[in-house]
């Protein structure tokens, strides 16, 4: 398969260069390609162990490295929101938990499934594996650096993981970690607690910038020959808008960490206002609260999509190739995730709506917020029309597909109820409010990452994942996601408050209880679901069915290297050279449903593809 | 640097060439380099850092309930028995521009592959960093032996102190990491490790004159951020 490719297609539009050097006029080779503007990236060969699977600098150990770091985090971040459900549903189950335990469990669940899972998993995973890999580039274009920014990950999360063993605990503030209450004595984890997490934030942000860097060059300086920017693959054009996101949004984090780390550690009042304690005025004063809400969610909001828009590009290209039918309306996907992430800038007080800031304020950010719904609907829309009349397999990937375009309707509906400002007081701070945003960029991310891994797992392994057990994990947890998140909106509605570690005789108890325990034993089951696909893989791992190459029948370069599992430097002797996009199936007129990117115009004269 | 040439690509003034080169495969700068790429985009990233440092500075500022210092008062300098206001910052400033300039001839030298020219105005640029890094540390302990800490200052507002040792430690975290770069930098021309295509220390690749220009971006930008410092902190 490869040597075909390699030897046919490259060759021709070589020797189609040489027929026809001149620039700019009009070529009557139909397959010509013009050449190479960079040369050959200079690649350092790894010498020994260490630098082939520790320090490595080939992009596909470091996604490799960076996932199976993020699943830990994520583990972690899973079994602090047991035993959130543990005491919320069966406190006399609980009796080893104190309120300051349930804080500390709900502030490090909340910024580990946040920060150091699902943003580590999606830009620095499926982003390091993928990117090159997709846009045909021979790895990463500062491999060193990129192997940097995975350690500087993993240095974050030791310093993240170490504030459990410190004394007082990790920071207990709630992962919004507003001052002043933060680091202000009272607070669980307010001595080194909250120090090690602005230090493992700070860290993130500068080992995210050196990866970002890299995913950023790689695809606007690194593509192969032919391929466009409208050429790319959507998972691309996701992950990159993600990063442009990610470095602009994470200074304002880096910055706030920096200010409240002075605040902690010189008494510095940066975010501390004037402050009375039993009586007594504290040293602080000056500072301003609101400030810290600003800066954070100016970080927040476009994380949220940081997550988002890696997952929005992957889900279209499994429904594309599962459904083998092109993606409907590319161009317009590739302008919403574009309008959505600039849009995304310009969002972020509406988490603030109750802080105190000027309601006027509060209008015009009900108003952007609204406006983020109009692209994202037409996301929505453009992956149900790619299914309709597609030639569907209903696999697990296509599973997981479906259950996230469900979610995220789900999801995203109740955020245009919170994006408004009458709507969004008397809701703010109950669990109609946690529901939203687990549907929306938890459980839907969630099942992009899972479809992702059963998808792309025959190209990193070279082995099938086993579809039973794949089924029986899509369903546990699709049916389970929603035991968990469906009764919460309803808890909100009644009025009960987010982050309450126990309801005493609230009048909300009666109705709440029983739902409570519903939703918990619904968590263990969705939770403990998990381990099937970790179970799944080293089942696979040992037993599996060999994968053979390409065994979706996908179009996208990173099915045509050549070797499976592919080795450093990706595509053997050449670079591929690209034709058209990723998205030619069931083309009319075709031998095969599919077309790969490399296939040259000659050899499919007869068909109906689209002009790319 | 003149105009690259790009084998059967044509490259289009304006507007017209940005949406041709950006449709265009491969790449979207045609001709650049992928470091001096990467330091652009880096340097986007560190403007929005210290962007969030002087936006919060304003905010501080403007909402501090205590009257904020004076500058041109706190920041005088004894000169002969009179108080002159700005007076080190001047010369903190010209140094630092100074140094810019150097930099950037510096640039032009390499790419001419003029390697002794090259090396001493990187030492020169480098000094003048070195320098200025001096002055701000003489500047630091002057006013901490008045009595200004990051936590309270005899002059006024306490967010005074904080946001100064903040912002401008930052600021000279930035020049000194610059100096230290600008130090090897003038190590690795003089020893003549591009003509002799030595592989750099960590990378274990080649390196090129290029570097010295994406050095002399970071620089310029250090620059440019202190001229920002300087009309927020001490002018207004």
């Amino acid at each position: 398969m490869s040597e075909e490719y390699d030897n046919n297609k490259s060759y021709q539009a070589q020797s189609s260069e040489v027929m026809d050097g001149s620039t700019g006029s009009v070529n009557p080779d139909i397959d010509y390609v013009r050449p190479s503007e960079v040369g050959e990236q200079e690649l350092y060969h790894p010498h020994s162990f260490i630098e082939k699977w520790v320090f490595c600098q080939d992009a596909k150990v470091i996604g490799v490295q960076y996932f199976l770091t993020a699943v830990f985090t994520g583990v972690v971040g899973l079994i602090l929101s047991w035993l959130m459900r543990l005491q919320l549903g069966f406190p006399e189950l609980a009796g080893f938990m104190t309120a300051e335990h349930y804080y500390q469990f709900v502030t490090m669940h909340g910024m580990i499934m946040v920060v150091y899972f699902l943003t580590a998993l999606f830009l620095g995973g499926f982003g390091n594996y993928l990117i090159p890999l997709m846009v045909g580039a021979r790895d990463m274009v500062f491999p060193y650096v990129n192997m940097l920014s995975f350690w500087m990950f993993f240095v974050a999360v030791a310093v993240l993981m170490a504030s459990f063993f410190v004394p007082g605990g990790p920071t207990g503030a709630g992962w919004t970690l507003y001052p002043p209450q933060t680091i202000l004595e009272g607070t669980p984890g307010a001595g080194m607690g909250i120090l090690l997490m602005l230090i493992s934030l700070s860290l993130f942000v500068i080992g995210f910038t050196m990866g970002g860097l890299n995913y950023m060059i790689t695809i606007l300086q690194a593509r192969t020959r032919g391929m466009t920017l409208m050429r790319m693959p959507l998972t691309v054009w996701g992950i990159f808008t993600a990063t442009v996101l990610a470095m602009l949004a994470f200074p304002a984090l880096l910055v706030s960490a920096i200010m409240m780390t002075l605040d902690k550690v010189l008494q510095t009042s940066f975010f501390m206002p004037t402050i009375l304690k039993a009586g007594e005025v504290l040293e602080y004063g000056g500072g301003s609260p609101i400030l810290f809400q600003h800066l954070f969610w100016f970080f927040g909001h476009p994380e949220v999509y940081i997550v988002a828009l890696p997952a929005f590009g992957i889900v279209s290209d499994l429904i594309s190739v599962h459904a083998r039918k092109n993606i409907f309306g590319y161009r317009m996907m590739v302008w919403a995730i574009v309008g959505i992430g600039a849009l995304s800038f310009f969002v972020w007080a509406h988490h603030m709506y109750v802080s105190g800031m000027n309601p006027w304020f509060g209008f015009f950010f009900a108003t952007t917020t609204l406006i983020i719904a109009v692209p994202t609907a037409m996301k929505v829309y453009n992956w149900i029309l790619t299914l309709w009349r597609g030639n569907i397999r209903i696999n697990v990937v296509m599973l997981w597909c479906l259950g996230f375009i469900v979610t995220f309707v789900n999801g995203g509906i109740t955020g245009i109820f919170l994006g408004n400002v009458s709507v969004d007081v008397p809701l703010s701070d109950t669990y109609f409010v946690i529901a939203h945003f687990h549907m929306v960029m938890g459980i839907a991310p969630l099942m992009v990452i899972m479809g992702a891994v059963y998808h792309w797992f025959p190209l990193v392994a070279g082995k099938m994942l086993d579809e039973g057990l794949g089924k029986w994990h899509f369903w546990i947890t699709f049916l389970g996601a929603y035991s968990i998140y469906f009764p919460m909106h309803y808890l909100g509605f009644i009025g009960v408050p987010r982050r309450y570690f126990e309801m005493y005789d609230s009048p909300y108890m009666t109705s709440a209880v029983g739902m409570n325990e519903f939703i918990s034993i619904a968590a263990f089951i969705v939770g403990a679901a998990q381990f099937i696909l970790i179970f799944n893989i080293i089942k696979t791992l040992k037993t599996g069915k060999k994968a053979e190459q390409n065994p979706w029948k996908a179009n996208s370069l990173e099915w045509y290297t050549s070797t499976v599992p592919p080795e450093h430097g990706n595509f053997g002797e050449r670079l591929p050279v690209v034709h058209r996009w990723p998205y030619d199936f069931s083309v009319p007129g075709a031998k095969e449903d599919y077309i790969p990117q490399t296939t040259a115009p000659s050899e499919v004269i007869h068909t109906e593809v689209e002009k790319t | 640097m003149s105009e690259p040439k790009i084998d059967g690509f044509e490259l289009k003034p304006g507007f017209k060439g940005m949406a041709s080169d950006t449709a265009s495969d491969q790449t979207m700068f045609k001709g650049v380099h992928w470091g001096k790429a990467m330091m652009w985009i880096f340097l986007l990233s560190d403007t929005f850092v210290f962007s969030c440092f002087l936006i919060s500075y304003m905010k501080g500022r403007g909402s501090t309930p205590v009257e904020w210092p004076n500058p041109s008062e706190v920041f005088a300098l004894e000169a002969f028995g009179v108080p002159v206001p700005l007076l080190l910052i001047a010369l903190m400033t010209f140094v630092l521009i100074t140094s810019s300039g150097t930099m950037a001839i510096a640039v032009k030298y390499g790419y001419e592959k003029n390697r002794k020219m090259c090396g001493w105005l990187l030492l020169a640029t480098a000094l003048g960093g070195l320098t200025f890094v001096g002055m701000q540390a003489y500047e630091w302990s002057k006013l901490i032996h008045e009595g200004v800490r990051p936590w309270e200052n005899p002059f006024g507002a306490a967010q005074f102190g904080s946001f100064f040792f903040m912002i401008t430690g930052f600021h000279g975290f930035h020049v000194s990491i610059g100096v230290i770069f600008l130090f090897i930098y003038t190590y690795k021309v003089f020893a003549g490790h591009y003509e002799k295509g030595k592989k750099g220390w960590f990378t274990k690749l080649k390196g090129d004159y290029v570097e010295i220009e994406i050095l002399g971006l970071y620089w310029h930008f250090v620059d440019l951020v202190w001229v920002f410092i300087f009309a927020f902190f001490y002018l207004w």
